[in-house]
């Protein structure tokens, strides 16, 4: 066990290695180079002197990825073009918003596709399955973004159940402690407002987690209709043993494995779908943060950082997704 | 019919096939004929075969210019008002007073343009990565795996969004090459692993002992043996191509010029606009996008249902 995770924490350090690399390269073919990208264009003459000589840029190219590393280690990501913030400061702002928005949405995707794909693989071949599936491949078609506008057209301009964008009603007086919302509601025990944050939370989980929920009651079905056939399956309906214990200990906890995998997966996916998420809804998290440092006045600073970020996480979920296979099946733990 | 007449007719079927088969039937011929029988395949082909049709045929059925003002009289932006249905114009107009069932029909052409070139571009280079590394084994293959690694780290929509942001000014042509590079990785890793499972089997050994030159065994013995997954995966990239397209058109990355009849630009650009005003005109692009997308999927999972040896009987 202990060598399975040294291993895998290697070839983290080696990706997250190879990263950096990939990053200094796109950073030096910016259009202007990486001086002029990581000051923008008011930047004075002495500031370009200071950053050119911090980055090393007229000795060779090794010296340049050593102090490219240094300043990378140390966490001076430099400050964001269009705001004038340290970029750290920039992404902690909008952090949480993001991590709120994905833990919903990713709630939502478990929450109701695990069951659904159980249920699909349980009446397989029926209506009901083939329905479950062509929904899973209908919402895997839908463009993120319109499938956003949608909700929105339909629940907040017609009827409106739900508020269109933001995070919190604009009169609504709130305590943030950790920055998620709902979260702060509850522990400063302002109701009112988790509630309202809930409120605005719903439609962008949704939208955010359509994706991952076709995803996961496909993996779910598929994994659940092979452990059906099963002998052991078979054995334990044939002792007599009831529904719930033969669906929890002999049916889910074998079919998890794949279906682990895939929240994981989709998880460190979640910022693709958060930068068109949180444009429709007004959301002001790193989604929107990557679409502001792109389009207009580009934001290279912030836009290095948050690619770099959204690798980190990637890699750390699927380390953690193949650790936790340890624990789901003990298997894995031999080899 | 009762559930068992149904199981008994299941399995007469299954004996008849078995009988047919004896004959020893190639893995690909017997996934198509799988596939011919199969109500989703044969729903997503005719999606695509009808898709295609209309982009080739787009100057034959669309009744008007696509980019030809007719009705600009009778929008008026200011007060909202965007003209819908009327006699010769079934779909009404968009900002402009462009015919939007025309621009829908041209649409088509765009569309297939930038979704085969973006999958074709990516699959071209990953296909030679991929085959690199898995007919070179050791540290070739170490090395580009590790790239291929990183490259997979960053969520696809955002590596794309980084790799417009190396050009001055994006066009259409570098949301074909943004979305093909997204899929190089994807690709590689693909063949690369399907190929080194070729490189430990039997018949490759066969050849080896036989003294065939390497680089036919590559081609000849090993290549077109892994290539199946390859294709199932570009088939089921058309579709992802197409909305990651439409989305880097919505994020204002995509070509400069909002006019140009593209689904992914008139439902990212105008249709996002005038959201409001006539929502129409990003629900028809949107819902051609999500059949054309449909489609894709559908034949796409077929065939790697079909192709799956397990599934064979």
């Amino acid at each position: 066990m202990l060598r399975v995770v040294v291993r895998r924490l290697l070839q983290l350090v080696v990706t997250l290695l190879g990263l950096t690399v990939l990053v200094f390269v796109w950073l030096r073919s910016l259009p202007g180079g990486p001086v002029e990208a990581l000051l923008g264009e008011r930047a004075t003459p002495e500031k370009r002197a200071v950053l050119r000589r911090a980055l090393g840029y007229d000795e060779s190219i090794w010296v340049q990825y050593g102090k490219f590393m240094k300043r990378l280690l140390t966490g001076d990501l430099g400050a964001s073009t269009t705001k004038g913030d340290a970029v750290l400061d920039v992404i902690g702002r909008a952090f949480p918003a993001t991590i709120e928005l994905s833990i919903a949405a990713m709630l939502f995707a478990v929450a109701l596709g695990i069951p659904l794909g159980y249920f699909a693989a349980r009446n397989h071949g029926r209506l009901i399955d083939n329905l479950i599936v062509i929904g899973t491949l209908v919402g895997v078609a839908v463009p993120v973004f319109f499938l956003g506008y949608v909700l929105k057209d339909v629940l907040t301009q017609n009827i409106h159940w739900f508020p269109p964008s933001g995070r919190l009603s604009v009169d609504m007086q709130a305590t943030h402690v950790t920055g998620l919302f709902v979260l702060d509601g509850l522990i400063t025990r302002e109701f009112d407002a988790a509630a309202d944050a809930l409120w605005h939370l719903i439609l962008p989980a949704i939208t955010l987690g359509t994706i991952p929920l076709a995803v996961i009651v496909r993996i779910t079905r598929g994994s659940v209709l092979e452990v059906l056939n099963e002998d052991y399956v078979r054995t334990a309906e044939a002792k007599g043993l009831r529904e719930r214990t033969i669906r929890g200990r002999h049916i889910l906890r074998n079919a998890m494995l794949p279906v682990v995998t895939t929240i994981g997966l989709q998880t460190g996916l979640l910022l693709a779908g958060a930068v068109l998420t949180e444009r429709v809804f007004n959301w002001n998290g790193l989604g929107q943060l990557i679409a502001d440092s792109i389009t207009g006045s580009r934001d290279y600073p912030v836009l290095q950082a948050l690619i770099m970020l959204a690798a980190f996480v990637f890699v750390v979920v699927n380390l953690v997704v193949d650790l936790s296979y340890a624990v789901i099946d003990p298997r894995v733990r031999v080899r | 019919m009762t559930a068992l007449a149904d199981r008994k007719k299941e399995k007469l079927d299954r004996l008849a096939a078995a009988s047919v088969e004896q004959g020893g039937v190639s893995l690909v011929r017997d996934a198509v004929r799988r596939l011919r029988r199969n109500p989703v395949a044969v729903i997503g082909a005719v999606i695509i075969a009808l898709f295609i049709l209309v982009a080739v045929l787009a100057p034959l059925l669309a009744p008007h210019d696509p980019y030809r003002k007719y009705l600009l009289d009778q929008v008026s932006l200011a007060e909202g008002f965007i003209p819908g249905p009327q006699p010769g114009f079934p779909f009404g107009s968009d900002s402009e007073g462009r015919d939007l069932f025309s621009r829908l029909i041209y649409g088509s052409r765009q569309t297939l343009l930038v979704g085969v070139l973006a999958t074709s571009l990516g699959l071209a280079a990953g296909v030679v990565l991929g085959a690199l590394a898995g007919a070179l084994g050791g540290c070739v293959d170490a090395l580009l795996m590790r790239i291929v690694d990183v490259m997979l780290s960053v969520p696809g929509l955002l590596l794309a969004i980084t790799l417009v942001a190396v050009v001055d000014q994006p066009s259409q042509w570098t949301v074909v090459v943004a979305v093909a590079v997204v899929n190089v990785p994807i690709f590689a890793r693909l063949l690369s692993g399907s190929m080194l499972a070729q490189r430990e089997s039997d018949h490759v050994l066969a050849a080896r002992a036989l003294g065939v030159r390497q680089r036919s065994i590559v081609m000849r013995h090993m290549l077109p043996n892994a290539l199946s997954p390859v294709i199932v995966q570009a088939t089921l990239t058309l579709a992802t191509a197409i909305i990651d397209a439409a989305a880097l058109s919505f994020l204002g990355l995509g070509d400069p010029n909002p006019d140009r009849a593209e689904w992914g630009l008139m439902l990212g650009g105008l249709g996002q606009r005038y959201f409001e005003v006539r929502p129409e005109l990003a629900y028809y692009p949107a819902i051609a996008i999500i059949i054309v997308a449909l489609g894709f999927t559908l034949l796409g999972e077929s065939m790697r249902e079909a192709l799956d040896p397990k599934n064979r009987r």
